[in-house]
């Protein structure tokens, strides 16, 4: 009950901002084929539910392999980083400039060698979000309390076991900021590559603005921004599960 | 033996031996190089000119309570205390025997389960105080470890230091600022100089065995503190 009132603040503006759009619509202040009103949304919604559901799944399934991926690939590029400074000099940069590569302009490339299909869009929500991961991991494995880590070396513990039992639980409220921004990165990682690569609900938007759908590109929209709500939310449960004992973040 | 950071030289020409069953208080103003030279007895830090030699039976048995508490926020107090044997490789059923042990002796009951989140200040410096206790170390060295405490909760754990060193026989070096705190726990104490230095002042404190919070009040304890005190203002 207490969550469900301190959910009415968010909902105001979206009963609000709906609400004007449907009468500034109807009304004729903006044109139908800019902005459709959101009843027309919700019909083509209806209308159209195989397909967008058809595509959501599709796209759901990418985002969610690429987010994967890039989880399990982050965090074990990082943890190769941070095993010395002059491999993370050598290589970090690099890991930088996957973060700056304007994924518009190698998409293409993906579909040349991907293909059409999965395949590229999976790719394609890999390379966006994996940077945030790398990022996060690296910094939260490398600012391991050095009075802990004298504390592992008086017992004799080896490399792989404080890893695993200091400076990986350690950094995990930082793993999961990293996976939190890449959740959303995926999302649009994958509609990027559906763009190209031709499925899901990229391609149900770019067949509809084809063919000036407007109210249909904004169900599919929706559906992603849906779709990358979820994956946050995900996230945000994990992080309370493992969390909640012992850091702030998920204390109340 | 010497120590220097680079250029910068924090130990110069220190030349200290603590017998074994010593308490030694180690005093001085910061920067002296108090925390370095108890990081190189822990043999976590090795002299620039110089060694440190411990007796072969201690230098395995060491254990080391830091200026914080310094738990592992997602383990419980009982998995706090038995990390060291876990690392050590003991099996679980030993080392949570042993945990349970440590943690009585420092007067900690029914908080195993606990997170260090879930306890006040007093009570993780505990477990830290049980962590180091449960390897059934020979040389225990600790590092200003009361100094961000109540000075009521300081008190009682000076008192269980105390006693703990009494009833076990091992080897105690204790640094910290606080005078007082100095000549009420230990039977020895180390002025040090200001960085660059060595030694000023090392001094066998003529006070009783037993030691309780009458003794915070007696005079006897102040003619040694003033002693200290007088060591540490000359410059």
């Amino acid at each position: 009950m207490r969550r469900l009132r301190s959910a009415i603040p968010a909902l105001i503006p979206l009963v609000v901002v709906t609400a004007a759009a449907e009468l500034a619509v109807r009304y004729g202040l903006v044109k139908s084929y800019l902005v459709p009103a959101p009843s027309s949304v919700l019909r083509a919604m209806i209308e159209s539910r195989v397909e967008l559901l058809g595509a959501l799944l599709t796209t759901s399934t990418s985002a969610l392999v690429g987010f994967l991926l890039s989880t399990v690939a982050g965090i074990a590029i990082a943890v190769f980083l941070s095993s010395s400074r002059a491999i993370q000099r050598a290589f970090y940069p690099y890991a930088v400039f996957f973060q700056t590569v304007p994924i518009i302009a190698i998409a293409p490339l993906l579909v040349i060698w991907f293909g059409y299909g999965m395949r590229t869009v999976v790719a394609s929500a890999f390379v966006v979000s994996i940077f945030p991961v790398i990022a996060n991991t690296l910094s939260g494995i490398l600012s391991t309390e050095p009075a802990l880590r004298d504390l592992f070396r008086l017992y004799g513990a080896s490399t792989p076991v404080t890893l695993w039992k200091l400076r990986f639980p350690a950094a995990l409220p930082q793993i999961l900021t990293g996976l939190r921004v890449a959740s959303g990165l995926a999302v649009i990682g994958a509609i990027v590559g559906e763009f190209i690569g031709g499925q899901g609900l990229g391609s149900v938007v770019d067949v509809a603005r084809t063919q000036q759908r407007v109210d249909k590109v904004f169900a599919a929209v929706l559906l992603a921004s849906v779709l990358g709500l979820a994956l946050f939310g995900l996230i945000n449960l994990v992080s309370y599960v493992t969390l909640r004992r012992w850091h702030q973040s998920e204390q109340a | 033996m010497r120590k220097a950071f680079d250029q910068l030289v924090v130990i110069e020409g220190m030349d200290l031996e603590i017998a074994a069953g010593e308490f030694v208080a180690i005093l001085g103003p910061s920067g002296c190089g108090k925390s370095t030279l108890l990081r190189m007895i822990a043999r976590l830090a090795e002299p620039t000119v110089g060694h440190i030699s411990i007796q072969p039976e201690e230098r395995f048995q060491t254990a080391f309570v830091f200026q914080d508490a310094h738990l592992l926020p997602w383990r419980t107090v009982l998995d706090n205390a038995a990390l060291p044997l876990e690392l050590m490789g003991v099996a679980r059923e030993a080392r949570y025997s042993a945990a349970r042990a440590a943690l009585e002796q420092v007067s900690l009951f029914e908080a195993e389960d606990r997170y260090p989140a879930q306890l006040s200040g007093g009570m993780k410096m505990r477990v830290s105080l049980a962590r180091a206790l449960v390897t059934q170390p020979r040389l225990l060295l600790l590092d200003e470890p009361f100094a961000a405490l109540d000075e009521i909760t300081r008190f009682r754990l000076d008192t269980q230091l105390r006693e703990l060193w009494q009833t076990r026989g091992i080897t105690v070096i204790f640094v910290t600022h606080s005078i007082s705190e100095a000549t009420f726990l230990a039977n020895r104490a180390v002025v040090l100089q200001k960085r660059g230095g060595g030694i000023k002042l090392d001094r066998r404190l003529d006070l009783p065995v037993d030691r309780n919070d009458e003794l915070r009040v007696d005079p006897r304890l102040a003619r040694e503190m003033r002693a200290l005190l007088s060591a540490m203002e000359e410059e």
